[in-house]
């Protein structure tokens, strides 16, 4: 039986990391992820997990110390925020290259400069590109059921590449929801144990980390290439079996009033909540307006995305993230690059919108449904790098 | 599995081991690292009075020692670093060091 609970988007990942009792859980407290830590310190403290808790003087360390427990054989997890992403950097790419499926829930904070500790995506954003698996939830009960889905996605043999699962901080990280929880033994259950083909401890010597030559770099780097693309089938067969499990399924992302939709919203995390209001708004005035809420980022579901966009007359990409390339946002250079191949390319803006944990009000999305109905009307979207909520713009 | 003792350098993508892991001990000893060298000492048994000063400062075991007495180079590891050849009492004589022909 499931269990009816209200937790914060922070308790809900605490109570997933509880649920699942990882081997070694390395971690260093920064806003807005620091309850999730300070939770899950206390049910080591209290005996209610058998985790091994190190507790590291950096990031830089959390990382690191996951990455050697896992290769020793332990199912190891992180949380971090911001600048405490930023400075994990370099293991990030140690991690996906040695293939090691570590999971990080990842509470979405802006970037400094200038110091700010409220929501936007400027920190998992940065680290799209750095081989691990991403998924971005909208409200508590999905960043608890990406969590638990990312371990069994993460350690699959045709994957191994460790994963992030996104929330907005304060957001949703601090605002306290209702939540249907799995039991404890169905979680045990639908995770099972981590059992890596070869460890570091398992009585055969072996070596991580070697120097990769010129002659076996290549390769390597091709080989997690590979790994990412097979990663869509196991990601929709765990979503799949999740879905059966617990009656919430998943998708690589969701169609929300799309099939007849004329003008599209492309959002991720919780602003997709604040775009379906919006859209219902608009539908109940006869607007043929739809949402897509990615949910799977990396690996990027371009064929999917151009399919449910193939009918679509002009589509706004929303980035909580300014990727400072002065062309747009990083979900903005997907998608669009994801429609280059249709026959009939749907017309596209970019807004940049929230940063800095700038409030999204009804009003953006209103702003950005009113925009493409004008991009429609003119046929023309060359001004397509645009920003909503900055004052004077 | 994949083990390093079998490789080949034309292994394609999918038959090298997955990130970069080796899964057996002392693989060193299947690589070819003598190819680094520039220098190469050369070792003349005759003036050779098993001093056994050589074999403990050479940086890579690449002066084999059987039954107390000291062998040729393992030129398969050998950098010609050129240690060896400076602690040599016997130096020009039981050990000479120069550029190697290739």
């Amino acid at each position: 039986m499931a269990i009816r609970e209200r937790l914060s988007g922070n308790e809900a990942i605490a109570t997933a990391l509880k649920q699942v009792n990882p081997d070694v859980v390395a971690a260093y407290p920064i806003t807005p992820s620091t309850e999730v830590v300070h939770y899950f310190s206390q049910y080591v403290a209290d005996g209610k997990v058998g985790t091994e808790f190190v507790a590291v003087e950096s990031e830089h360390s959390a990382m690191s110390a996951c990455i050697g427990a896992q290769a020793a054989g332990a199912r190891s997890a992180t949380v971090t925020s911001a600048c405490g992403l930023a400075l994990m950097w370099e293991l990030l790419y140690v991690a996906s290259g040695h293939r090691l499926p570590v999971t990080l829930a990842v509470i979405n904070r802006a970037l400094s400069g200038p110091i700010n500790i409220n929501n936007d995506h400027s920190d998992s954003m940065g680290a799209r590109d750095s081989g691990w698996i991403q998924l971005y939830s909208e409200n508590n009960q999905e960043a608890y059921d990406n969590y638990l889905m990312s371990l069994r996605i993460a350690e699959h043999p045709d994957v191994l590449l460790p994963t992030m699962t996104c929330q907005d901080g304060f957001i949703t990280s601090h605002a306290i929801e209702n939540i249907e929880l799995l039991e404890t033994e169905a979680v045990q259950k639908f995770v099972g144990k981590y059992k890596p083909e070869r460890h570091l401890i398992d009585g055969k010597p072996m070596s991580v980390g070697p120097y990769d030559t010129v002659q076996f770099y290549f390769e390597h780097q091709y080989q997690r290439a590979q790994a990412m693309l097979g990663a869509k089938k196991v990601i929709l067969d765990v979503f799949k079996e999740f879905g059966e499990l617990t009656g919430r399924k998943y998708g690589l992302f969701e169609e929300y009033k799309m099939e007849d939709a004329e003008r599209a919203i492309v959002v991720l995390n919780s602003s997709a909540g604040t775009a379906k209001y919006v859209c219902d708004k608009l539908r109940a005035n006869g607007e043929k307006v739809g949402v897509i809420k990615l949910r799977v980022f990396r690996p990027f579901p371009m064929a999917e995305i151009a399919k449910a966009l193939a009918h679509v007359k002009a589509v706004a990409v929303m980035d909580k993230c300014d990727s400072f390339s002065a062309v747009g946002g990083p979900v903005f250079a997907d998608v669009r690059s994801a429609c280059y191949d249709l026959e009939n390319r749907p017309l596209m803006i970019n807004y940049i919108y929230g940063l800095g944990g700038r409030d999204v009000p009804v009003e953006n999305f209103e702003t950005v449904y009113a925009a493409l109905s004008e991009v429609i009307k003119t046929g023309k979207a060359d001004n397509f790098y645009r920003h909503v909520g900055v004052r004077g713009v | 599995m994949i083990y390093v003792k079998d490789a080949k350098s034309d292994y394609k993508w999918n038959e090298v081991g997955v990130g970069g892991n080796i899964l057996e001990p002392g693989t060193s000893l299947e690589v070819n690292t003598g190819d680094w060298r520039i220098f190469i000492p050369k070792f003349f048994e005759e003036h050779c009075t098993q001093c056994m000063l050589c074999f403990p400062v050479c940086a890579d075991s690449a002066i084999p020692v059987k039954d107390g007495k000291r062998l040729d180079f393992d030129f398969k590891h050998c950098k010609g670093c050129g240690v060896c050849y400076k602690v040599c009492p016997k130096i020009d004589k039981a050990i000479t060091w120069e550029e190697e022909d290739k």
